[in-house]
């Protein structure tokens, strides 16, 4: 896989989008990046530059303050079923059973389908994330690891144009968030699921992302730059770090994380910058050729 | 940590122990001091004594413990037909009491359910409704009883319009309150599934909801059940709370503390009765 070059046209494209409320500070303002077909785009940013609120928006739960987002073309108006979210605190209905808590999604997306068929694609997507075993269970019977696998497998299951995360494991322990970021990673690289996912874990961002969106902190948070992923797209969480490109790769993020996302108007000689073209970073070891 | 950690096997028996002796001790001085062959009738007109029944018993004209014992075995024997007579019996009124708490309890929750969720669902109707709810809640529900009965002409139909008025209030107030509590998460996941109002409501606020309904609807039928009898004895005719008026008529005060004790046990048994439907669709979070 390439990740310089895109020649399919974006899946999504997010134009100068701003989010205030009461009118007042922006959040963020004028964000512009794109969602290639089957991609995976990590979005990084410390606490309040808006990053939920920038997942609500692409989900339609928000509206914009300014700016619009495309999907496929068209203009984004509220949710569509074409979005499937997982959410930070996974959302399960609590009264319903796991097999249940997918059915009503995938009832919801294929009202005419028969019982028999709705309830043999709902196990398929469960068995997917490994949970065949547990469809009559209650939310509140599940570890926390395995009422996020239903979450996922509730958004998949409604066959979406592009998956929405929200840090969908930063409540998991260590161990249960390394397993979900490998099942994870395989079921969309697999499906060639287009995925966007909101993460400030700089790890699971390069285990994870094709492509890495670093946001500046708010207020008026901006696209710092993105980051194109230099690892080998066949990268596993035990192999990951032995790789030349990932030292590089972690010190970039961390090193803008820690010093570089600060906001913008912070840094001089940036009035000229073209916030609809944010710079695009491929980090390598040293003595090969920096920038893009 | 809790006051009242779940107790054990251990502890529920001796609080039943303690219940039982509290309950010999409490008829232990009821007789003592209803049976005591204290100056019977002492200061009072020897006729009226002769008319309370004083002169024939102790210094009380209130019925022993044994004497509403032997009245309970009696209403137990015969419970259709007042024991004696052809007139009805304790059973039979019971059963007018419960016909119109059910009927009045159940115009209530078809009412007060429906509205709730529209309450819950629009704060525009929530802005609108609520001072109405604030000002007719806290009226008496007996209130109502004279304009019901100078509207509906029905001593029987103003009964169970009493009830209606005095049950809707908590199940009102609750199911509205529940709707509105529902979490954002799962609004959210609703709509990110384009559902539709209706599945909304069958699939997320309905059982997100019903807890607080039923609790509602406990508190409900508690009220109505304290409020049948009041209305009972005003409207007169039939009824548990016409039984008690009646025999304070009659001065049969063994056959009131029967009556009493009746209203209580069946009482307990439609809290629990609400209680065991709320248990089945509680959930876990």
């Amino acid at each position: 896989m390439t990740n310089t070059t895109h020649p399919a046209a974006p899946l999504l494209r997010i134009e100068g989008i701003a989010k205030s409320y009461d009118g007042s500070v922006r959040v963020f303002d004028d964000l512009w990046f794109d969602v290639f077909p089957g991609e995976f785009i990590c979005l990084i940013g410390h606490s309040g530059c808006g990053k939920t609120t920038i997942l609500n928006i692409l989900a339609g739960l928000e509206d914009t303050s300014a700016g619009h987002v495309l999907l496929d073309g068209h203009q984004l108006q509220g949710p569509h079923l074409d979005r499937a979210v997982v959410f930070q605190s996974h959302a399960l209905l609590p009264w319903k059973s796991v097999l249940d808590n997918i059915l009503f999604a995938v009832q919801g997306r294929w009202p005419a389908w028969p019982r028999e068929k709705a309830v043999a694609h709902a196990r398929h997507y469960l068995a997917l994330v490994h949970l065949g075993h547990a469809e009559d269970k209650r939310p509140a019977e599940l570890s926390g690891g395995m009422r996020q696998r239903v979450g996922i497998a509730r958004a998949l299951a409604i066959e979406p144009k592009i998956l929405l995360l929200d840090e969908p494991f930063s409540a998991l322990d260590a161990l249960t968030r390394g397993r979900l970021q490998d099942e994870l990673v395989s079921v969309c690289r697999q499906r060639r699921q287009t995925t966007f996912m909101i993460t400030h874990d700089i790890d699971e961002a390069l285990l994870l992302a094709d492509r890495i969106v670093l946001m500046t902190s708010g207020p008026e948070a901006r696209v710092c730059e993105i980051v194109e992923n230099t690892l080998p797209a066949s990268r596993t969480r035990s192999d990951v770090h032995r790789h030349p490109h990932y030292t590089p790769m972690r010190n970039h993020l961390l090193e803008f994380l820690v010093n570089r996302s600060a906001p913008l108007e912070a840094h001089a000689g940036d009035a000229a910058r073209d916030h609809r073209r944010p710079p695009i970073v491929r980090p390598l070891p040293a003595p090969a050729l920096q920038g893009a | 940590m809790s006051l009242h950690p779940t107790p054990s096997r251990r502890h529920r028996a001796r609080s039943a122990l303690l219940a039982l002796a509290l309950l010999a001790a409490l008829l232990g001085v009821w007789h003592a001091i209803v049976a005591s062959p204290a100056d019977a009738g002492a200061g009072m007109d020897a006729e009226y004594a002769a008319l309370m029944g004083t002169a024939a018993k102790g210094g009380s004209s209130l019925p022993t413990p044994a004497e509403v014992g032997s009245t309970i075995a009696g209403h137990l024997a015969s419970p259709f037909q007042y024991p004696g007579t052809e007139q009805p019996g304790l059973l039979v009124h019971l059963g007018y009491s419960l016909a119109r708490v059910a009927i009045g309890f159940s115009l209530a929750v078809a009412v007060a359910v429906p509205l709730g969720f529209v309450i819950g669902m629009s704060p525009l109707m929530h802005g609108a409704l609520d001072p109405f709810i604030q000002v007719l809640k806290p009226v008496s529900p007996l209130a109502w009883l004279p304009l019901a009965l100078y509207t509906i002409k029905d001593a029987q139909v103003s009964a169970i319009f009493v009830i209606f008025i005095c049950s809707i209030w908590p199940t009102l107030v609750n199911t509205a309150f529940g709707v509105m509590r529902v979490r954002l998460e799962w609004l959210n996941v609703a709509r990110t599934l384009q559902t539709s109002r209706w599945r909304l409501v069958r699939h997320v606020l309905l059982p997100a909801a019903l807890p607080t309904v039923l609790a509602g609807m406990r508190i409900s039928v508690g009220i109505a059940w304290l409020v049948i009898v009041a209305a009972e004895m005003l409207v007169g005719g039939t009824g548990i709370g016409y039984f008690i008026w009646n025999e304070w008529n009659n001065l049969q005060i063994a056959n009131i503390i029967t009556a009493i004790l009746v209203i209580g046990v069946v009482g307990v048994a439609l809290d629990g009765l609400l209680a065991q439907v709320g248990r089945r669709f509680s959930y876990a979070e």
